[in-house]
């Protein structure tokens, strides 16, 4: 068989990483796992710059002065969206718990209404979950003759809570589901209650299974709050859209949502190479 | 072995288990007496697995009674935790809590079931586990240990609760030549001393060695039963010896 020379388009194997730079390249990378991870970030965030650039040769101020000028607003707005999805993981871990709880439950109807409202909320488009509960939930509510005042981003962290809610759900079940029932007969055979045998013996060795879909979910969240831009709160997206309004630059689109895509990977990324590593060291060793 | 045998600790009168249409135990009547040892032995699917979880109420039974030192068993309203906690079980495989030291193994039941106090219940688990020869493994997790380790933790876990009855469940079906041997001298010990157990079992050498009562099942009846030395010499039933020159 002939080997080695050919004209077809070959995948070549990736070149041995170059030595790294003066500038902390290294560091960051070490942030970021690989410099080729590193490296496509910086050519995206480069890349949308030059092609807004080159769209418009003569534009007016630079867009690298235009984009810094907007960024501590947007980094604000950002933050906003951090501090909902922190929110609206804790609404929907504590609620997704008992729900998946209860569909272990020993009493069937428990069972029953959460195995329901579990699919229902999984299966439900997280977009349209939001509006429900934007127009669900009232303005203000009577508290023992106090009346609370109900803010659009009370609103929205518990929309978004709602689907969070059941993906914990399913993996607080799967993770109680996987450990084998043995566990089980020899704690009952020992005279353990349930609940003992849930809180001394299955959930210990379940929780370490399930946080890492749990954290993937997390991140999986902080991207979608950008959902509560269409319900009218100014978030990072909001904002960006309103700085493109200000500006009326139609060379500032490809830059500035580049940017905000930035803000949101250099969150998440790490987030999900963090699941990696926990996933490969609470791999099951029997 | 032979010593002197008490009261009735198990006395099982006619149980039956279904599955749906399948028959699983069938009018099967026994009894152990305090200080006895008695070995199931029989087929694979003989039921032998099944009697014994349903001695200590793993399994439900649809007829028949089980009394367990003077609790009934087959009963809707039976306490389960009051039966579990005079009956201790060995699984063939060893299900120790693998997030917990050998140590902790032990000690776990008598600290959250008994409620005793920790350091009653930390110097009894000691000296169990110096008993299974596994003082040098005390703070060793399961997965450390080898399957014979982890059966004798297993086997000093389900004694740490005082029972007045072991079952084995077929222990050593799992384990090599060389790690039963430690499993199987820590039972006769056990058996030496006045425990009373009942073991289901493939080891014939060993339940000859051990039992004063061999009960034989197949098909999920009692086929017939006896104390060993009539029992392995001179067989009665056809398919007891059929069995018996396959295995022997």
């Amino acid at each position: 068989m002939k080997t080695g020379q050919t004209d077809l388009p070959v995948l070549l194997p990736s070149r041995p990483p170059a030595t790294p730079g003066e500038w902390g390249l290294s560091d960051a990378s070490a942030v970021f796992g690989s410099r080729k991870v590193l490296a496509a970030l910086v050519a995206f965030a480069v890349l949308s710059v030059a092609v807004a650039e080159a769209a418009d040769a003569n534009a007016r101020p630079g867009i690298l002065a235009t984009v810094l000028k907007w960024t501590p607003l947007i980094a604000t707005g950002f933050l906003f969206n951090l501090a909902v999805s922190v929110a609206s993981m804790a609404v929907g871990t504590v609620a997704g718990v008992m729900l998946g709880l209860g569909q272990i439950s020993i009493f069937r109807p428990v069972r029953g209404i959460s195995w329901a409202a579990t699919q229902f909320f999984r299966n439900s488009p997280w977009l349209v979950l939001l509006f429900f509960a934007m127009f669900l939930l009232p303005f203000e509510m009577k508290i023992g003759g106090v009346t609370v005042a109900l803010p659009a981003w009370f609103k929205a962290i518990i929309g978004l809570a709602l689907p969070v809610m059941a993906n914990v759900a399913e993996i607080v079940r799967g993770g109680i589901r996987s450990i084998p029932v043995g566990q089980w007969e020899s704690a009952e055979s020992l005279a353990f209650t349930r609940f003992q045998t849930l809180w001394r013996i299955i959930l210990p060795q379940a929780v370490k299974r399930m946080i890492p879909p749990w954290m993937n979910l997390y991140a999986i969240l902080t991207m979608a709050t950008t959902l509560i831009s269409v319900v009218g709160i100014q978030d990072a997206m909001t904002l960006t859209r309103g700085a493109l309004v200000a500006e009326a630059r139609t060379d500032l689109y490809l830059p500035l949502y580049a940017m905000l895509l930035l803000l949101f990977f250099v969150y998440c990324y790490p987030i999900a190479r963090l699941t990696q590593a926990l996933e490969r060291r609470f791999a099951v060793r029997i | 072995m032979s010593h002197e045998l008490g009261a009735p600790i198990v006395v099982i009168d006619a149980i039956e288990k279904r599955f749906g249409a399948l028959v699983v135990l069938r009018d099967i009547s026994l009894t152990v007496r305090r200080g006895e040892c008695v070995c199931v032995i029989g087929p694979s699917g003989s039921g032998k697995s099944t009697l014994l979880r349903a001695i200590n109420a793993l399994v439900p039974v649809s007829k028949g009674s089980i009394r367990v030192d003077g609790i009934e068993v087959n009963d809707p309203d039976l306490d389960k935790l009051a039966l579990r906690r005079k009956v201790g079980i060995v699984f063939q495989q060893y299900n120790l809590f693998p997030h917990k030291t050998a140590l902790e193994n032990v000690m776990m039941a008598p600290l959250h079931v008994l409620k005793q106090p920790k350091d009653e219940v930390e110097a009894r688990a000691r000296r169990l586990l110096a008993k299974v020869r596994l003082s040098d493994k005390e703070g060793a997790y399961p997965g450390e240990l080898s399957g014979g380790q982890q059966q004798r933790v297993a086997i000093a876990r389900s004694l740490a609760m005082n029972p007045t009855l072991m079952l084995f469940d077929e222990v050593t079906a799992a384990l090599d030549p060389e790690t039963k041997k430690e499993v199987l001298v820590t039972i006769r010990e056990l058996a030496a001393e006045g425990m009373t157990c009942m073991l289901v079992t493939h080891e014939m050498g060993f339940a000859a060695e051990v039992a004063d009562h061999i009960y034989f099942t197949d098909g999920g009846t009692i086929v017939e039963h006896g104390p060993p030395a009539e029992f392995f010499k001179n067989a009665r039933h056809e398919r007891t010896r059929a069995f018996l020159d396959q295995v022997l």
